[in-house]
């Protein structure tokens, strides 16, 4: 079964990346949905065993790397909290999967598509189900891999190439962060395996360790740099800046990768290193500080951005941003619970915003758009669920797990917790209000797209809308119905187990009732609130805007991190790597090294070429010459 | 009376000699004469060789001689055999146009 859930993605992607051509468009799209819905069912069966009898298993598959005291299996390790992703990645998966199929209908190269969201599903769960840091650094840079091809997907196009590239190098990063935390954590554990790792924790906690010139607590530094490897895959501030550029991938791919899955996995890992981590009260403030930090960002720049997929991706961003605080502030499960109600919303979100975009004809601007919502009656329930339940809206799933956070942010007790919730707070309303914004102006007011007729707008094939069906289930239903097994007062004990470890239980208590309403409240109002301000009266909005421009372009301009980066980093590597390449390659090492000596052989054999002149005499001549030295020297000899 | 030595002998082979090897490579106009030049270089070592025979009383030498005449004849046949079938592929014999082994 476990062979399953992890190989048949792999094959999928095999069958259609090398017969794609062989076997037509119709066949390898069916094979590689067939085969990830498969792996889909297996994981439910997998996660309803981990629920009903708490089934663990680590499968070994094969001896990876035996070399001293390096010792690395590639493995299947299931538990708690590998299951809850195999079933958030194998189920958005298929759906997805099954969604392409409609959404890339007039797409030249299937095939290849396929089998890029099927690799990349292999990938990710190779990263779930490690039992070592060094599978997971595998599954990690897998993923990004596939991220690279499926953003630059339409590699035709230079903005799609560039993303693809800058998805790419950002990532570098985090992984270089994270690759340092695995080196350290084999210098100090001799061993990267999780277990045993997690079992000798409690005995280096008190050792220092010099690093770029300080010394600091080794648990401190591992976290911090296992973190940072985090922080690039999950879009977190100051490494955020490839998720926007990402949404020039299909739209299929920025609901699987750029949302559901990948985006996780950086939470997924400071969840797994719990053990880790709870020994580190420095890297989970730091965590939950850029957790926060990256909440609010994103919501304040989503709310005025203009690309309807921009402003899910920073929405995503800013989701991202409240699962890692909730892991800071120690609640891991409700990150996790977090993660898993998220996967359904937003990838509902996007997979309906593709529909639309795909109904649009390709038009991503919202301010093109509106007024549509009676031809598109479909996809419009469909957004409005998935908004609701991403603003967390009560009784709908985000409502569950955001909630969750906030509470246990408070519940924390300290100032970094008080700050953190009320950031929460403020965040989510926010987010109420850019999520409103997106509806109101793309089915409500008046048709402003002057490229397609009102009349012409048409809903989405069946095979586009049935999976966006099923995960509105999802985003309905999956807060209700797995709250007490995730972030119920014994969940811990009855569902997660060893998979997360609590030095401290989490706190029982309440926080007060005028808390616990006070988000609900404020969503709610949100939404006439949107509803005024986007249709109603529209002049309020340009009068704020107006009185603010300096902090309405701050915002616009995504607070300048692009422009930033590109003075700082781009920029200066630009004219570094220029002048290398210009003076130091191009006018010393090359005029010198093989320029240099190739033109010289050049000269030279233009020189001798001139005593081969194909006359016969001046042949017999230098003969003559030759032989007359020859024998002169003899002679004198 | 004037008495004619070897000194003469090889005088005359010398001179025959250089004859030759000049005639090789400041003649541009036939390759008949090259080949002839080279009978002459021939001719000239074959009077070293005859009158160094007389000189030290030894006939083998001159038979010697009669050897290279032989193989000398040969070789004439051979170079004129070379040259015919030359001109009939190029049209030409003419020592300045036959430039085809330029690098």
């Amino acid at each position: 079964m476990e062979y399953f859930i992890l190989l048949s993605p792999l094959l999928g992607a095999c069958i259609a990346g090398f017969f794609g051509n062989k076997i037509g468009d119709k066949f390898s799209e069916l094979i590689t949905s067939l085969f990830v819905t498969i792996a889909a069912l297996c994981s439910l069966i997998i996660f309803y065993k981990v629920i009903l009898d708490g089934y663990e298993n680590n499968i070994i598959l094969f001896k990876w790397i035996y070399s001293g005291s390096l010792n690395v299996n590639w493995s299947i390790k299931i538990d708690a909290l590998s299951s809850v992703m195999l079933v958030v990645i194998t189920f958005i998966s298929s759906l997805v999967h099954i969604y392409s199929i409609g959404y890339m209908s007039h797409d030249p190269n299937k095939p290849r598509f396929m089998c890029y969201l099927s690799l990349f599903t292999f990938s990710m769960l190779a990263l779930v189900t490690s039992d070592n840091f060094l599978q997971l650094f595998f599954g990690w840079e897998g993923v990004g891999l596939c991220s690279y091809l499926l953003i630059g997907f339409w590699f035709k196009k230079e903005t799609a190439n560039n993303a693809a590239i800058k998805a790419f190098l950002v990532n570098r990063v985090g992984d270089f962060g994270l690759a340092l935390g695995i080196f350290l954590i084999f210098y100090f554990f001799g061993t990267v395996n999780f277990e045993a790792v997690f079992q000798q924790i409690n005995q280096i906690d008190t050792v220092n360790v010099d690093f770029l010139g300080l010394n600091i607590n080794a648990v401190d530094l591992i976290c911090i740099l296992l973190f940072i490897g985090a922080m690039g895959k999950s879009a977190q501030i100051f490494l955020h800046t490839w998720l926007p550029d990402a949404m020039e991938g299909p739209t299929p791919v920025s609901a699987l990768i750029h949302a559901a899955t990948m985006v996780t996995a950086g939470v997924f890992l400071v969840v797994r290193c719990s053990p880790i981590y709870e020994y580190s009260e420095l890297a989970l403030s730091i965590i939950t500080i850029i957790g926060m930090t990256t909440a609010i960002f994103a919501a304040s720049v989503a709310l005025v951005q203009d690309d309807i997929k921009k402003i899910i991706a920073y929405s995503t961003c800013s989701q991202l941003g409240y699962m890692f605080f909730a892991a800071g502030v120690g609640a891991y499960n409700v990150a996790m619970f977090h993660l898993f109600t998220h996967a359904f919303f937003k990838a509902l979100l996007f997979l309906g915003s593709g529909s639309i975009i795909h109904s649009f004809k390709d038009e991503q601007n919202i301010n093109n758009m509106g007024g549509v919502w009676k031809n598109l009656p479909i996809t419009y329930g469909l957004m409005i669920i998935g908004t609701l339940a991403l603003t967390g809206f009560p009784l709908l799933s985000g409502f569950y797990s955001k909630d969750a956070i906030i509470e246990f942010a408070y519940l924390r007790g300290n100032a970094v917790g008080y700050y953190a919730a009320g950031i929460g707070i403020f965040t989510a309303l926010l987010t109420s209000i850019y999520s409103w914004r997106l509806i109101f102006k793309t089915f409500h007011g008046s048709y402003l797209n002057k490229v397609l007729k009102k009349e012409e707008m048409h809903e989405s094939p069946m095979i586009m809308l049935v999976p966006l069906i099923i995960l509105a289930i999802g985003a309905v239903g999956a807060g209700y119905f797995f709250k007490d097994l995730f972030i119920g007062y014994d969940s811990s004990y009855n569902f997660w187990r060893d998979s997360i470890m609590f030095l401290e239980p989490l706190s029982e208590e309440h926080p007060p009732t005028w808390f616990i309403y006070l988000t609900p409240v404020l969503v709610m109002l949100s939404i006439p609130f949107s509803y005024l301000i986007f249709i109603k009266n529209k002049d309020f909005l340009k009068n704020l805007i107006s009185i603010n421009q300096p902090l309405y372009v701050f915002l616009k301009k995504k607070w300048y991190f692009d422009e930033l980066y590109d003075l700082i980093f781009v920029r200066s590597f630009k004219f570094i790597g220029k002048f290398f390449w210009k003076k130091i390659d191009g006018s010393v090492i090359d005029r010198f090294g093989p320029d240099g000596i190739s033109n010289f052989i050049k000269y030279l054999s233009n020189k001798a070429v001139k005593f081969q002149n194909g006359f016969l005499y001046q042949y017999a001549f230098v003969m003559l010459i030759g032989f007359s030295i020859l024998l002169t020297i003899l002679i004198v000899k | 009376m004037f008495e004619i030595g070897l000194g003469h002998y090889l005088t005359l082979g010398a001179i025959i000699f250089t004859i030759g090897v000049v005639g090789i490579f400041l003649n541009r106009k036939n390759i008949i004469v090259i080949l002839m030049s080279i009978e002459l270089i021939l001719l000239s070592v074959n009077i070293n060789m005859v009158s160094f025979s007389i000189f030290i009383n030894d006939l083998s030498g001159q038979i010697f001689t009669l050897f290279i005449l032989t193989v000398a004849a040969a070789e004439a046949a051979i170079g004129l055999a070379i040259i015919v079938v030359y001109y009939r592929n190029s049209g030409t014999i003419r020592v300045e146009e036959i430039d085809k082994l330029k690098g």
